[in-house]
């Protein structure tokens, strides 16, 4: 549990970040929260001979609502969405994820991007930003770009980052209409990684259908996996039984779990389907 | 409300632990918290392979990083004799790999350095060249004849280790011929391991001067790892001085005497510096001792009406790669043929044969009296087996077969002797509290709704505190425990006892047992543990035994206080010793309680103003040797429901009544019983080492290894009934382990129990969710 030596840089600006990038390259590593690097460093599964400490870097903290969407910088830690008020009502899926995640010290200093980032088709923030419909704000050496998270997610712990390039944010579309939202997980224990999680957002219009939904599935696949046809389906149909039950059926279609210790592929699939259901009904609820 | 720790006459109190204040504030002195002058730090190679000859080991690269001072392999310890060392289980096992590794994570090379940084980058450079051997990863399939034989070191080539039994076999046999009602049941307890929160460890500090070894080390049996190591090493038993400091959380991980230590030992002989050796997370769970995994199988004979007549078990159980299972020497597995439980068994044959396979060595007594959980589990579950094919209500059926409290002391049929008991009273007051008619109802009902609830119930019996000198041995030395008190001239006292406490609360409850013998408060007595130099010798704490075993020493010792202080206290009220009594808090004179002087008294009178011709001072030794064993036994009652979407089971309520005789401390008793019903809970639903054909563990760590938090375990209710122990000096029996001893089978039992309607007769333990998920998806139950 000691991991290997490694030379320490602290900047205070992207613009220094990028730079000790480009110039460490494939041997640095991004330290945001660090609570999933930390520990791979200490099993020596992961051995940079670089760390590149962001925490100083003030660009990227907080989050602020602009040009119609939440953006939410890369230092922004789990347990701030879980207990941050404001954003409960209009971006209900990022409380409701937020507590799924590990125990309280990871959620104090894990960072959402950072989990982004990492790109374990088993996270949490994966599924809910599928659901969130979000884009990933990227910076490098070239400036500023933005990757749709569906297109961010290339492989288990790959993603459309390139090697001088970093996450600055997210950026989540602004709710038009009510939204409501549920993030189901079941886990071996507490804090565990999910045997299957279900990140459900929904934007009811005023007639009652469905104007907006995202259905995102954390370790459904080697990525984290959007519910598409399920979502397809639901747009522009009221929330009735009917509608619910063929959704969860079609979400448990696009499941394509791993046969694990967490149970069959076969069971995986079912828990989609269960927890569609479940999660859409109670929203449904919630929305009527 | 706990009570302060000033109360005279502190006995059955629920007095504040004297351990909290410097746990709770981080100022417990565990060995990773020690720190010596030129202290190096020592790291483990170990084996990727299940099973593979060792071609080479080339150290060159390893040697090269700069800090590294020693690397050892099996062959250097094979020229000083101690490539091997004896278990405690008549095998011998390998320190460090010679000619071939047995097991995934076994111990290869020993590299220290001057910093742990250093040493852990060496072992990664340590190069050693395998070639891989046939796997044997099934104890089955380790026992047909044409198996590879794993331990050619051997004379036997065979991967049978023992064959052990108890009872009657043709005599029970008689009964099975001619029963009325037979049923029989495969049950596996799986491999789980006891994961203490602080890993195993030491210090190893050879002082070439005085010719002294200092051995910092978390062990919860100092003195007989001292014995084992003057045995095993030749260094003079004197010269070694075993300090077990603060230690966080045993479980029966920390009996045994593991390879990194003898590394460490080695290290230190050699350098002449002090050597530090904590293990890692995936160490302690890979490599040292695991608990259970025993493949039973229970039948029972009953007749028509369920009263059981006959048991027969028969067991295979998988040890590993070397027989390091930690029970007393005449007991290879262990306590085991307690299986006969809280019934009344005419007859009972139970066999058990022992087998090697390529997995780590172990069979540790987690939290446990020597495989009785294993023996509790089978016979609760088997039980309720019984129940569900003669159509009986289980609680009926129990209550039809519980010895009876007027036939103690009780002869089983596997030749203990059981003290005392009450199973009727204890499980009437279980089934009363938890409302079980009720519950019941509640159950039909929910039944006809399509709704899955489920009751769960073991009435165990348990047998610890080994043990009486007769039966009770390891390596040859006598399972007694030892006290040594002394009271100073201000009337404060120190008390030192063999044993070894790892959280259990010792402070405190010996405290409480010396203070009320001698009219103290638990304030004025300071108990301490741990130093081979200091403390009597002592077997240690495990097994449920130091309350048994050294609270009875404790309780005596201070009773020979009493008498010399008698004598004292006879001259101080001028009177003779015939004409003073014991009133619980003072001497006083027959007949005239205002004359009287109390134990500081005496105390100071012992140092300053004796009778003539006494010797001066106060204080005595005593070693107990029990005369028995103490049974405590407990009724537990489980209820459940469970998802029938996702197969995720609730405990909605868990009920555990025990009874372990006379109560010291309620307080302690209470946590004790929490921390062991979490446990049980745990091994229950969610703890399991498994491995895969090639032999790699697949639960190496806590992320799958599950250690549940307080987020995941149920509310828990406690109540108590009392039967004293008759043979005890003060009536206590011991109950650390009765809740993890009692509490599995109330789990299991209680999810067959919902899932009874679908044919259901058996789970095996952990009860993930997707085993009940596919009962109830072949059984066309889904949401």
């Amino acid at each position: 549990m000691i991991p290997n030596a490694f030379d320490y840089f602290s900047p205070t600006s992207v613009d220094e970040t990028i730079a000790l990038l480009q110039k460490h390259g494939y041997d640095a590593k991004i330290l945001a929260g660090g609570q999933s690097l930390l520990p791979m460093m200490k099993l020596r599964v992961a051995m940079p001979s670089v760390l590149i400490d962001i925490n100083h870097v003030d660009d990227l903290r907080g989050w602020r609502e602009e040009n119609g969407y939440l953006r939410i910088g890369a230092l922004t830690r789990h347990a701030d969405l879980e207990n941050e008020r404001n954003l409960m009502d209009r971006y209900p899926l990022l409380s409701k994820t937020a507590e799924w995640i590990a125990d309280v010290p990871v959620r104090n200093r894990g960072t959402i991007c950072g989990s982004l980032v990492h790109a374990d088709p088993g996270s949490d923030w994966g599924a809910a930003m599928i659901a969130l419909h979000a884009d990933v704000e990227i910076i490098g050496p070239s400036g500023v770009r933005r990757v749709f998270i569906d297109d961010f997610f290339v492989d288990t712990f790959t993603t459309a980052l390139e090697v001088d390039e970093i996450a600055s944010a997210v950026l989540i579309p602004s709710p038009i209409g009510r939204a409501a939202a549920r993030y189901m997980k079941l886990e071996r224990k507490a804090g565990d990684f999910a045997i299957v999680g279900v990140a459900l957002h929904v934007v009811k219009a005023n007639d009652g259908t469905i104007l907006d939904v995202g259905i995102g599935l954390s370790a459904c696949g080697d990525v984290p996996v959007r519910a598409k046809k399920a979502e397809e389906w639901l747009l522009g149909r009221p929330l009735d039984q009917e509608t619910i039950n063929q959704a969860s059926l079609l979400a448990q279609e696009e499941a394509n779990p791993a046969t694990d210790l967490r149970g069959s592929a076969e069971y995986k699939k079912d828990l989609v389907r269960v927890f569609v259901k479940r999660g859409l009904e109670e929203i449904a609820e919630e929305l009527r | 409300m706990a009570i302060n720790q000033c109360e005279l006459r502190p006995m059955g109190k629920s007095i504040h632990r004297k351990e909290d204040p410097r746990f709770i504030r981080g100022q417990g002195r565990y060995v990773d918290d020690i720190v010596l002058p030129n202290m190096l730090h020592m790291s483990i190679v170990r084996s990727p392979y299940a099973h593979a000859r060792i071609k080479s080991i080339n150290t060159d690269a390893a040697y090269q990083v700069p800090g590294v001072k020693l690397i050892i392999t099996g062959e250097d310890l094979a020229k000083l004799k101690l490539a091997w060392i004896p278990t405690m289980a008549g095998d011998v096992q390998m320190v460090l790999a010679v000619g071939k590794v047995l097991y995934q994570y076994q111990e290869v090379a020993a590299v220290v350095a001057e910093t742990r940084a250093a040493a852990v980058d060496a072992a990664q450079l340590v190069e050693v060249e395998y070639e891989a051997l046939p796997v044997v990863v099934d104890p089955f399939r380790a026992i047909q004849p044409d198996a590879p034989v794993l331990r050619d070191d051997r004379e036997k080539k065979s991967n049978h280790i023992w064959h052990w039994e108890a009872g009657d076999r043709e005599k029970t046999e008689e009964i099975f011929k001619d029963a009325p009602v037979v049923v029989s049941q495969d049950v596996r307890f799986q491999r789980v391991h006891p994961s203490p929160l602080e890993p195993c460890g030491c210090i190893a500090d050879y002082n070439k001067g005085t010719g002294k070894l200092t051995w910092y080390v978390t062990s919860q049996a100092p003195h007989a790892h001292r014995t084992v190591l003057a045995m095993v090493s030749g260094l003079p038993e004197h010269k070694i001085h075993v300090i077990s400091p603060d230690v966080g959380g045993g479980f029966g991980n920390k009996v045994p005497v593991y390879p990194g230590y003898v590394c460490a030992i080695v290290a230190s002989l050699q350098l002449g510096q002090p050597v530090k050796w904590i293990e890692t997370r995936t160490e302690n769970i890979a490599s040292t001792g695991f608990a259970r995994d025993y493949h039973m199988k229970a039948e029972i004979a009953a007749d028509e009406n369920g009263k059981v007549l006959a048991l027969r078990v028969k067991t295979l159980a998988d040890h590993g790669a070397f027989d390091a299972a930690a029970d007393p020497t005449k007991f290879p597995a262990g306590l085991f043929s307690i299986v006969t439980g809280s019934y009344d068994f005419q007859q009972a044959f139970v066999e058990v044969d022992g087998v090697y396979t390529n997995k780590a060595p172990g069979g540790v007594a987690y939290r446990c009296s020597f495989r009785v959980t294993e023996a509790a589990y089978l016979i609760e579950r088997t039980m309720d087996v019984l129940a569900r094919k003669l159509n009986m209500d289980p609680a009926d059926l129990r209550l039809r077969n519980f010895i009876k409290k007027e036939q103690f002391p009780y002869q089983s049929p596997t030749g203990w002797t059981y003290d005392s008991g009450d199973y009727e009273q204890t499980f009437k007051l279980a089934l009363e509290k938890i409302g079980y008619q009720e519950l019941r109802k509640e159950q039909a009902e929910k039944r006809a709704r399509g709704e899955l609830m489920g009751i769960g119930i073991s009435t165990f019996t348990e047998v610890v505190g080994a043990g009486p000198s007769h039966s009770f041995d390891i390596m040859g030395i006598k399972m007694f425990d030892s006290a040594e008190i002394r009271v100073h001239p201000t009337g404060k006292v120190i008390a030192r006892l063999g044993v070894r406490h790892q959280g259990q609360g010792h402070e405190t409850t010996f405290a409480q047992i010396i203070a009320e013998e001698l009219g103290l408060t638990t304030d004025d007595v300071l108990v301490e543990e741990g130093d081979t130099d200091t403390a009597p010798y002592g077997l240690g704490t495990y097994a449920s035994r130091s309350t048994p075993t050294a609270g009875g020493a404790a309780a005596l010792c201070a009773r020979r206080i009493r008498e010399k202080a008698k004598k004292i206290a006879a001259h101080l009220l001028e009177v003779g010793e015939e004409d003073v009594a014991w009133n619980g808090e003072a001497f006083q004179v027959k007949g005239l309680p205002s004359r009287k002087v109390t134990m500081g008294e005496v105390a100071l009178a012992a140092y300053t103003n004796l009778p003539e011709g006494m010797e001066p001072g106060l204080e005595a030794t005593y070693y107990y040797d029990p005369p028995n064993l103490t049974f405590p036994h407990g009724a537990y009652i489980a209820v459940v429901d469970i998802d029938k979407g996702t197969g995720a089971v609730k405990v909605r309520r868990f009920l555990a009544v025990d009874d372990c005789g006379n109560v010291i401390n309620p307080m302690i008793v209470e946590g004790q019983v929490h921390g062991g019903l979490t446990e049980g809970f745990a091994i229950a639903f969610m703890q399991d080492i498994p491995f895969d054909e090639d032999g790699n563990c697949l639960a190496p760590n806590w992320m799958d290894y599950l250690v549940p938090t307080a987020l995941d375990s149920p509310h828990w209710e406690t109540d108590r009934t009392v039967t004293p122990s008759p043979h005890h000096p003060i009536g206590a029996k011991g109950v650390g382990e009765s809740p993890n001893v009692g509490s599995p089978a109330a789990f299991v039992n209680a999810v067959v129990d919902a899932l009874a309607p679908f044919g259901v007769e058996h789970i095996d333990m952990p009860i993930f969710p997707w085993k009940v998920w596919e009962i109830l998806r072949k059984s066309g139950v889904t949401e």
